[in-house]
């Protein structure tokens, strides 16, 4: 009889391999594979609090360009001095966070008076801002304050953000605010 | 933090204090246990509740909500009144031996200069004798006898604050607040270190600031700043919190922590004057007075961005920077978004009538609730960049409890953009002790979800397209700031990084021998001390300076070699500033630059310059030539600190919602001069309507308001729902059960949760009447996975902050319960 | 790729193993110090996503526990217990799961051929291919861990993950744990580490400190440091032991012949009782057994 194993396994369920007197349960161990063996690692860092542990993400496929990646598994990083491979209940869930079928996939507007999402266009949305920046901007650009000193600011505008981000995208976002004159600036680290 | 969170593997006490690390920082935490594994370090937890800290900790003492100043300083006075302090480190890192003014006083719960119609202190009187800032020099008193020296009125300020009084406002019993005292004091000598650690359990109130200066005080006393295993370790609560505030996340900083230009300073020059302190001599201890650099890191941030744009002749393109009067912070931005408008310099502006948020969720995050949704609701537009719908970008569509308007009656125009999640872009995050560590990018973001970095840049270049064909308000402002990215409408970070790194733009000479050329136009520089302040060199942030040199990419290291031992890691991503491990250092080491405790070596004088860390401290400067603290005129850690805006020295005040009348002083209870907003939404609760003391808090299963919205996630299996946790007497006295629907009202308005009925939180005596404190986490909301939407637990909390850094009171205020 | 095999030491409704004695593999651990251990749930959610279990709807009834008791989804649970001692309040988190029996009475229960087997390191695991269901295995546990699902009729039960512990790592829920409460290796060093901690506690003046590895149940492969010596203190049973009809099972029944029809037979006989009165399975397991199911401790 030549089976594989696994083969063998599918008869043996059915029962009738009892009575050929073969101990079953000799292969069972690799049903259970182990299930991130050939999955493509990359290290990151938990995007939770600032204890900023190491965490390696596992993907689907080997970032071949027909291969789609999907996060399968994240797992501490052994060789982060801090994190040491560990992870709080929040970082070993991360998959649960990127995969999170609640996720936004699409840009939505809401109009003025509106009780619904409408869908719009990456192209129409960044248009649609930039002209109420702008609008706004140019209807309440201050160029000097009341006591005469050049102040020029926007206070029609406010903006908050980065704490959650990248420093990099910190930076380019004050060089935005910067740019608009938005005085009303601040961050999760205030609150 | 200042030192690391490996590092607190080297400390012999460890007080965890106004934050619960085992609960919001449990990897962190690892290093607790290492301490006390290795070198039998005992784990003190003060908190109002028996937290998860508390549960391994060896001593846990209680204390009420909101009185931890007074704890505080029973320790300082404790310490003092045993001489269980560090007294040569005292002497030469603090400024314990400086002699101040004779004006200063406090009196009756005030300190002198306070101006009743304005309700705020003029700090003239809380200056040290003399006038300093013009003579350069001022006395001191070394053997700390002299009346008026720093340490005499610190010991006679905190004299009052006995066991006793500590017990009658804490509510702490005095044998486990004694206990308490032993412990932390015991590191109070060049032999033994403790470590400090906090969190928002001590930002959160309207006298946070003081709380953590009482804390940096005690750590100074006991000689512990500076120290391996020592330090004031604040455990932020994001991952990027640190960074977005290194980069000028907050409206009165700019990257850097350079001063958001005011407009008293119309010129480059006065901005520049005004940022550098001048020096306060003390004999040898000079101070380095390292801010007199500043004109350099302005005007190379400058370069940064308006690029060609910023020239000499132009001031850098100063005059185009917006320029701020008075406070535009969190609560100001949306009372201002409700009123539609405030004042500024004496005259009426306009208030915001367009909003954007990135990553963040306002309605959630923001004391007030209701006032929050009615501010939003005032709005012409607003933008939201999000992985999920979050109550902010759906607040049109509140529960009615919220008292929103109905969505017909609400104009604003809202933009919901899906964003990448971390796994999905590069870059790098700061973490808590300041390494910048670069992640790698996994995956592409689902659907049409784009990384936060083109958004911004694709509005950006959309809105710099508009000004260039239409031209509008000071369309300078808006053309000349630079985004010449290789891709302008998706820039690399790495290409960031790099520009927030800094290069020359001209060949940099080596200031000692202008023959040779240290770097040529073009290369990356290798660390802020390359910078200049003549247009020679471009830096995004000068603390990033050295994050991207020439030799690469140095948040992208990873060796975890540690030849010290004591969890530095020098080669391990890049700590700013200057990929130094430990800040004050310096203060390590004694006055002739020997380790206070040869085991854990900071950094240490070898007789030619200071090895060890990257040294906080000129490298080749002999012990005696700098103070340890360079970043201070004086040089020296502050035992008494004239720059806030409620008083030089701490003092127990109640939180603004007081459950009792002050016992030190009745006429003043709550801090004088604390934030406080007068619109109709903004009401304040008395002690006789809502009499229990409540505080809020996050768990260790969630993450802030994000993981609710995870669909079929673990954690939202793991803490299905919002919850208040109950003390066993109050619950009996109430008639609740265990499990049971209960209501928690404030003056604000009223939520409803599951009742916890616990013996972690435990009746309290206060000033001699009996006091209940309760609690509940925050991480709920009305948007949420199916089936685990709850309240907004700043639906009860108020407007109400700090005066220095205008942060809400979340952690003390008042509510009453009532059986749902 | 393809596992390497782990041999077999002992198998359900089997006279032998599959041990050829040429490989010799140590037995593991896995050492639990209650006394370290914050409740911070990191090992609970390591569990569930490194085994891809289903949710478990749950409620917050007025507990940080997750849910009452384990479930053929949830194998790894923290139980948390108030108690006051001597006037001090103490809040225990004790890590539930498998405890990995040298002598585990769920694979002596267990009347399917090949179902429960214990590997040559000394894990004990269940074949979800082989499992008839019949939930004896239940009954056979002093521990209460064999969880029925009523989803797929099989019984599942945490497996110290051998597929990783078969490459050479650590259990997923130990890896995670942030506060090293939880370590893993050879039993003996993992003993060693438990009695040093031990040691260390009652120089601290826990005099009652102890290390919890019954040898009712001839020692476990989950070994666990507690500071008083009150098992039930942490849901745990004083001295477990392997019920009186199991051990009877298994020492005169199963000998007189292992046939797939008697299995059957018992395995009805065996879904019968698990679901009924739990003090049919003898008397000498009914004192100190973990708290029932609709026991939950406070918070």
């Amino acid at each position: 009889m030549d089976l594989s194993r696994r083969s063998f396994l599918k008869v043996s369920t059915v029962g009738s391999a009892v009575a050929l007197g073969f101990d079953l349960s000799k292969a069972h161990a690799e049903m259970r594979e182990f299930k991130i063996s050939r999955t493509t690692e990359t290290r990151s860092i938990c995007p939770y609090c600032a204890v900023s542990c190491g965490v390696i993400i596992h993907t689907l496929g080997d970032k071949s360009k027909n291969a789609t990646a999907s996060v399968v598994h994240i797992e501490g990083d052994p060789d982060h001095p801090i994190s040491r491979g560990s992870l709080c209940p929040k970082g070993i869930t991360l998959k649960d966070d990127i995969n999170n079928p609640n996720r936004l996939k699409a840009p939505k507007v809401r109009r003025p008076g509106s009780d619904k999402w409408e869908d719009i266009s990456w192209d129409d949305a960044i248009k649609g801002i930039a002209r109420h920046i702008k609008d706004t901007r140019d209807r309440t650009f201050v160029a000097k304050n009341a006591k005469g000193q050049v102040v020029n600011r926007t206070p029609g505008m406010a903006m908050i953000g980065g704490c959650t981000d990248t420093n990099e995208f910190n930076f380019l976002q004050w060089k935005a605010i910067t740019a608009w004159g938005v005085p009303y600036r601040d961050s999760q680290a205030r609150v | 933090m200042t030192n690391g969170w490996v590092d607190i593997k080297n400390a012999d006490v460890i007080l965890a204090m106004g934050g619960n690390p085992a609960e919001n920082h449990p990897v962190g935490f690892k290093w607790f246990m290492e301490a006390r594994k290795i070198r039998g370090a005992k784990l003190v937890a003060v908190d109002p509740r028996f937290t998860r800290t508390a549960a391994v900790a060896d001593l846990y003492a209680p204390l009420r909500a909101g009185s931890d100043i007074a704890f505080l300083l029973g320790l300082i006075r404790y310490a003092i009144s045993t001489g269980r302090f560090h007294s040569d480190y005292v002497k030469i890192h603090t400024n314990a031996p400086y002699i101040i003014n004779d004006k200063f006083a406090f009196q009756d719960g005030m300190f002198s200069g306070f101006d009743p119609t304005t309700k705020q202190y003029a700090k003239e009187s809380w200056a040290y004798e003399g006038n300093p800032a013009a003579q350069g020099s001022y006395t001191v008193d070394m053997t700390l006898q002299h009346p008026r020296c720093v340490f005499q009125l610190l010991k006679a300020h905190v004299e009052r604050y006995t066991p006793e009084v500590v017990e009658q406002i804490c509510g702490t019993p005095k044998d486990t607040f004694l206990k308490v005292a032993d412990i932390v004091t015991s590191t109070g000598n060049a032999a033994r270190v403790g470590t400090l650690t906090y969190a928002l359990g001590w930002t959160q109130h309207s006298i946070g600031v003081q709380i953590i200066r009482a804390g940096a005080m005690l750590q100074l006393l006991l000689g512990n700043v500076g120290r391996p295993g020592g330090g004031v370790n604040a455990f932020r609560g994001h991952s990027n919190i640190q960074g977005a505030t290194d980069t000028g996340g907050t409206f009165e900083i700019l990257p850097g922590y350079l001063k958001t230009p005011t407009s008293q300073f119309q010129t480059l020059k006065d901005y520049n004057e005004a940022g550098v302190p001048t020096t306060l001599n003390k004999q040898a201890w000079a101070s380095m007075n390292y801010w007199s650099n500043y004109s350099k890191f302005m005007v190379s941030l400058l370069k940064a961005l308006y690029g060609n744009a910023a020239t000499k002749e132009n001031d850098f393109g100063y005059t185009w920077m917006p320029k701020v009067d008075g406070n535009y912070s969190w609560m100001y931005m949306f009372d201002d978004m409700y009123k539609g408008s405030s004042m500024r310099a004496g005259g009426k502006e306009p208030g915001p009538e367009g909003f954007i948020t990135f990553g963040m969720n306002p309605v959630a995050l923001g004391p007030n609730s209701k006032k929050m949704i009615a501010a939003l609701s005032k709005l012409k537009w607003m933008v939201v960049v999000e992985n999920v719908e979050i109550e902010t970008a759906r607040f049109w569509d509140a529960p009615k409890e919220y008292g929103g308007a109905a969505p017909s009656q609400i104009p604003t125009e809202v933009y919901l953009l899906p964003a990448t999640s971390f796994a999905e872009k590069d870059g790098t995050f700061t973490n808590s002790a300041r390494w910048l560590q670069w992640k790698w990018k996994a995956l592409d973001p689902p659907g049409q979800a784009k990384a936060d970095q083109e958004i911004i840049s694709r509005i950006f270049l959309a809105v710099q397209a508009l000004y260039r064909k239409e031209g509008g308000a000071l369309p300078e402002q808006v053309l000349n700031v630079s985004w010449s990215y290789a891709n302008p409408a998706n820039p690399d970070l790495a290409e960031v990084l790099k520009e927030m790194n800094g290069k020359a733009l001209a060949d940099l000479k080596d200031p000692k021998d202008p023959t040779k050329v240290v770097k040529t136009a073009g290369q990356q520089i290798d660390g802020f001390g390359q910078l200049m302040d003549d247009g020679s060199t471009m830096c995004g942030n000068w603390l990033h300076s050295g994050v991207f040199t020439e030799a690469g990419n140095n948040a992208q290291r990873r060796s975890n070699a540690d030849p010290s031992g004591l969890g530095m890691f020098p080669n391990w991503a890049f700590s700013w500033p200057a990929n130094r491990r430990i800040m004050y250092n310096r203060a390590s080491a004694d006055a002739n630059g020997a380790p206070w405790d040869p085991t854990r070596v900071g950094i240490k004088w070898n007789g030619e310059k200071w090895v060890g860390d990257t040294p906080d401290m000129k490298p080749d400067a002999p012990p005696g030539t700098f103070g340890a603290f360079i970043m201070l005129p004086e040089g020296v850690g502050r035992l008494f600190a004239a720059g806030l805006n409620d008083g030089p020295f701490p003092e127990h005040y109640e939180p603004v919602e007081a459950p009792i009348d002050n016992p030190l002083h009745p006429h003043v209870t709550s801090n004088p001069v604390a934030l406080k907003f007068a619109s109709d939404k903004d009401s304040i609760g008395k002690k006789e309507d809502f009499p229990i003391v409540c505080t809020t808090y996050r768990l260790t299963e969630m993450f802030h308001y994000w993981t609710k919205h995870q669909q079929g996630g673990v954690l939202n299996e793991l803490q299905p729902d919002f919850f208040v946790e109950i003390p066993e007497a109050l619950a009996h006295e109430k008639g609740i059960a265990n499990g049971s629907t209960v209501k928690v009202t404030s003056a604000r308005g009223a939520i409803e949760g599951v009742a916890m009925v616990t013996k972690r939180l435990r009746p309290m005596k206060i000033d001699g009447k009996n006091l209940w404190q309760i609690g509940f986490p925050i991480h709920w909301g009305f948007m949420a996975a199916k089936d685990h939407t709850g309240p907004l637990a700043n639906f009860l909390t108020a407007s109400v902050g700090d005066p220095n850094t205008w942060t809400p009171e979340y952690k003390a205020f008042l509510v009453k319960l009532d059986k749902a | 790729m393809t596992a390497q095999t782990l041999e077999i030491k002992r198998s359900s409704a089997s006279l032998w193993g599959t041990t050829t004695g040429i490989r010799t593999l140590p037995t593991v651990a896995k050492y639990i110090d209650t006394t370290t251990c914050i409740g911070c749930k990191a090992c609970e959610a390591a569990c569930q996503e490194w085994n891809d279990l289903k949710r478990v709807p749950t409620t917050q009834d007025g507990s940080y526990q997750t849910m009452p008791q384990l479930d053929a989804d949830f194998w790894n649970l923290i139980r948390f217990n108030e108690r006051e001692v001597d006037g001090g309040l103490m809040w225990m988190m004790r890590k539930d799961q498998c405890m990995h029996c040298a002598e585990p009475g769920c694979l002596a229960a267990c009347p399917a051929p090949g179902a429960i087997v214990q590997y040559s390191n000394g894990i004990v695991d269940v074949n979800p291919e082989l499992c008839i269901g019949c939930g004896y295995c239940a009954t056979g546990c002093p521990f209460d861990v064999p969880k029925f699902h009523a989803k797929t009729s099989k019984m599942s039960k945490c497996t110290l993950c051998v597929d990783r512990v078969e490459v050479g790592l650590e259990p997923a829920c130990v890896k995670a744990c942030p506060t090293g409460c939880l370590n893993f290796g050879e039993k003996e060093d993992m003993v060693a580490l438990g009695n040093a901690r031990v040691a260390q506690l009652k120089t601290a003046g826990f005099s009652e400190a102890v290390l919890y590895d019954p040898k009712g149940v001839g020692g476990t492969g989950v070994i666990t440091v507690l500071k008083f010596n009150r098992p039930e203190w942490y849901n745990l049973p004083a001295d477990p032991h392997v019920p009186l009809l199991v051990r009877a099972w298994k020492s005169i029944l199963r000998p007189l012949g292992v046939f797939a029809a008697l299995a059957s037979v018992i395995a009805v006989f065996g879904h019968f009782t698990t679901y009924g009165p739990k003090e049919v399975v003898g008397s000498d397991d009914t004192l100190d057994r973990p708290r029932r199911d609709d026991e939950r401790g406070p918070q």
